[in-house]
């Protein structure tokens, strides 16, 4: 069973608790944008064998979105950090380096 | 190649089965291909034999990071059926269905391909009228489907439980030619028939780069070294992700895993599969006897081939309220695979933005029963450009919004 500490409320919740939404700081082009990053915004997936960093709601729960840094191997959990963020925090990098030297924040897709 | 016959084994019985050939060779790779296939699943052994079987490419590599077959192709239920609703669908799954129905004699292998039959319960109002659309759309299709009774359910399935306290069976939609077939021959088969072409098949050498100039692509680096190819097919399943960042682009797809698992083995009590999909849980009987059951894919991003338990738990009380005899049963074995799931559910086969570079995948939960099919028309599209068969399928249809929605018809994974 996975399990995420929800940034908001503190709960350690079982995945049956929460709901993953999937790829996270993905830039929501819109109305001007591109074709093609209209398009990578709503398809284009990392997909990554290793290091994820992803939207999760506590839908059982608080009912609030925040992000985590999770390998998608492993399944071990670097972190979880509140939605209202636009990168993982200096903490949880320093976590995922620690088992990952080679990982790098390439920023938003 | 030895052929497989009745004569055979009567000639090997009498000699202690001391002729019995090889079914493949262990081939060293070369410096140089007309065609690599990476992934020797299935659906890339397919791909590889119609290449050589209807265009005359046999100067092909099959490159397998693994051993053959140990991808989702030997871990999947084996559920072959081709009632999908949307035309282009129906076009290759019920190809795919009816390559099967030859597929041991023209690879002179025996895939045991059972068409026992395969039932979809309706188990809702809503899934009654999404059954009577998908049995309609079939008729027009050419594939043979019809809505059942829950009284005939019940004569074809005497263990069911018609009026189960949540969701009692209100029908059903029946494809008789449908059933099941041995995954492994599957592969096998393809595999032995693939290597008495001349094609190479590799085993335990794991692609890692895929070397490229001015858009094309020349060749991929591997753990045993770099190959040269004129073309190159990428067919791995749940690693198509991984295999797209080498090439330089990035595709609609996430990686989940998808578990099934198998009972002890019991008499004969089911010659048909049953699909619950409301309830989500399927279940047929294995030659040996075993009930083979599958259910639910983990809802995160994942390469573990594990799966989470809980899905275990809600495929097992849903087949429970279904099948009630089942609840003593003892389970053996339990398993996973990565599959690769597209938005739409449906799979793609296509060009890539790297110029000689395509790519098969996106069957996700239900591609085994496909893998005839996909390799038919997979060859085509590598050979020629393109293929009546997978033009609908191709990367574009997601920028140009053309989708091939079976998520609603399928529901569950199988
Ligand atoms: C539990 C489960 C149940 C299923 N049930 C059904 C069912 O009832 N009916 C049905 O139709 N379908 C079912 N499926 C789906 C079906 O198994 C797949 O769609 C199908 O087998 C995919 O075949 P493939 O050849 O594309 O992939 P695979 O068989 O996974 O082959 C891909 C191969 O690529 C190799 N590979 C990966 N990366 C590399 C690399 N870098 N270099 C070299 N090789 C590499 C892998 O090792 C693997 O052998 C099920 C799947 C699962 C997991
Ligand atoms: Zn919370």
């Amino acid at each position: 069973m996975l399990i995420l500490t929800c940034p908001y409320c503190g709960v350690a919740a079982d995945e049956t608790e929460l709901a993953c939404g999937g790829e996270a700081h993905l830039t929501r082009h819109g109305p001007g944008s591109s074709d093609d990053a209209f398009h990578g915004y709503l398809f284009s997936r990392k997909n990554p064998r290793g290091l994820h960093v992803e939207r999760w709601r506590h839908v059982q729960g608080c009912g609030k979105w925040f992000h985590a840094a999770r390998d998608t191997v492993t399944l071990q959990v670097f972190g979880t950090y509140p939605a209202q963020s636009h990168e993982p925090p200096e903490d949880i990098v320093r976590a995922i380096r620690r088992r990952h030297p080679e990982w790098t924040w390439k920023g938003a897709a | 190649m030895k052929r497989y016959s009745a004569f055979a084994i009567a000639r090997e019985a009498l000699r202690n089965h001391t002729g019995w050939e090889r079914a493949w060779r262990a081939a060293e790779p070369r410096k140089q291909y007309d065609v690599i296939i990476v992934g020797a699943g299935g659906h890339g052994l397919a791909t590889a034999y119609y290449l050589g079987k209807n265009f005359g490419i046999t100067n092909v590599a099959i490159l397998e990071k693994g051993w053959l077959g140990g991808g989702n192709t030997g871990r999947n239920t084996t559920i072959i059926r081709s009632n999908y609703l949307q035309d282009p669908s129906a076009a290759i799954y019920e190809k795919a269905r009816s390559l099967y129905e030859t597929l041991s004699q023209d690879l002179n292998y025996n895939v045991m391909f059972s068409p026992r039959g395969v039932i979809m319960l309706a188990q809702t109002q809503h899934e009654v009228r999404g059954y009577l659309r998908t049995a309609e759309a079939n008729a027009l299709q050419g594939v043979k489907t019809r809505f059942i009774s829950p009284k005939r359910v019940k004569d074809l399935v005497p263990i069911i439980n018609l009026d189960g306290p949540r969701y009692p069976v209100l029908g059903g939609l029946w494809q008789e030619r449908g059933g099941t077939a041995r995954h492994d021959a599957v592969a096998w088969g393809y595999a032995r028939a693939c290597s008495d072409m001349g094609m190479d098949i590799i085993q335990k050498c794991e692609v890692t780069g895929i070397r490229q100039k001015d858009g094309k692509v020349m060749g991929v680096d591997t753990s045993r070294g770099p190959i040269d190819c004129r073309k190159l097919g990428i067919v791995v399943a749940g690693h198509s992700g991984v295999l797209a960042e080498m090439a330089g682009f990035r595709l609609p797809i996430e990686s989940v895993a998808l578990q099934a698992l198998v009972s002890e083995p019991i008499k004969p009590c089911m010659d048909v599969v049953v699909m619950a999909n409301t309830v989500h849980g399927y279940m047929s009987q294995s030659d040996k006897g075993e009930m083979v059951i599958g259910g639910g894919a983990d809802g995160y991003n994942n390469y573990t081939q594990r799966g989470s338990f809980h899905h275990i738990e809600e495929t097992v009380r849903a087949l429970v309220e279904t099948f009630p005899m089942i609840s003593r049963l003892k389970m053996l074995r339990q398993w996973g695979g990565i599959v690769d799931m597209t938005g739409d559910r449906s799979p793609i086969l296509s060009r890539t933005p790297l110029e000689g570079c395509f790519i098969n995948c996106g069957w996700g939960t239900g591609g085994f029963k496909a893998i005839p099919g996909s390799g038919w028309g997979m060859a085509e599209l590598m050979a020629r450009g393109h293929s009546p068969l997978t033009d609908a399928f191709s990367l574009d249809r997601f920028r140009e919004g053309r989708f091939i929605d079976e998520s609603v018809a399928a529901g569950v994974a199988h």
